[in-house]
């Protein structure tokens, strides 16, 4: 698991690396929130998952986590780039109706 | 020939095993000639079936968990055993975004997931007896 990030016009976007499950959930919550943190002035929040290789509800539980505390500073946040398999997982939790597509 | 094969698994409920398992189910099932996106449907269930013994079969403890699968023709049967806490109420634990953890951000979706991605899901526990989760996946013979 590897997070990168890159700031454009106070727009954030969040490159997620590798596979996101249980066993890589918390080190991946910590990185993510401290770096959230770091950038609450940003106007949006993309979440970029063109990089992850596998993810399983535990991601759907990470996202929706990011997306409520990004809320409560009325930031938005998106999803980008999904692979076929997680956008399944995706789809099925219903994640795009508060994360739309960017 | 009938295409038949079978294996079993045994391994501690550490959550770096979940990778394993999912590794482990990928390659035994190479033998079904799967798609790509069947082999992602068989990690993502065992993996949220291996996930549920994890955190909540075994919440305090370190248990074993037993991972068993069948080729069986064109039908691929995968078993999930633990021996940990069990589930109150099977009901509500096959409902959608139903979950008994919603402080540690659990999405509750895991039973959804494994009854969307595979055929038949039937999941047998009792409170303090373990859980035992059923799978079977019916792969096409056209790819």
């Amino acid at each position: 698991m590897e997070i990168k990030y890159k700031n454009n016009n106070s727009s954030l976007t969040v490159y997620v690396y590798g596979e996101l499950d249980e066993y890589s959930a918390q080190g991946a919550r910590n990185i993510l929130d401290k770096l959230l943190f770091d950038n609450l002035t940003s106007n949006k929040v993309i979440f970029d998952l063109s990089g992850v290789s596998f993810m399983d509800s535990t991601g759907i539980g990470l996202l929706i986590g990011r997306y409520k505390k990004l809320k409560q500073f009325n930031i938005p946040s998106y999803i980008t780039g999904a692979t076929v398999a997680t956008e399944k997982v995706l789809e099925l939790a219903g994640l795009y109706k508060i994360m739309p597509k960017s | 020939m009938e295409n038949n094969n079978k294996m079993k698994l045994e391994f501690l409920s550490h959550s770096k095993n979940e990778a394993f398992a999912r590794s482990v189910i990928a390659c035994f099932a190479l033998g079904l000639n799967p798609s790509i996106s069947e082999i992602a449907d068989i990690k993502t269930a065992v993996s949220e079936a291996v996930t549920n013994a994890i955190v909540h079969g075994y919440p305090s403890s370190v248990g074993t968990i037993v991972l068993e699968s069948e080729i069986d023709g064109d039908v691929l049967h995968i078993n999930v055993f633990d021996d940990g806490v069990g589930i109150e109420n099977i009901d509500d634990a096959l409902e959608p975004f139903f979950t008994t953890k919603p402080d540690d951000e659990r999405s509750g979706m895991g039973f959804t997931i494994m009854k969307s991605f595979m055929d038949e899901v039937r999941v047998e526990s009792k409170k303090g007896e373990g859980t035992k989760v059923y799978m079977l996946k019916k792969f096409r013979a056209d790819e």
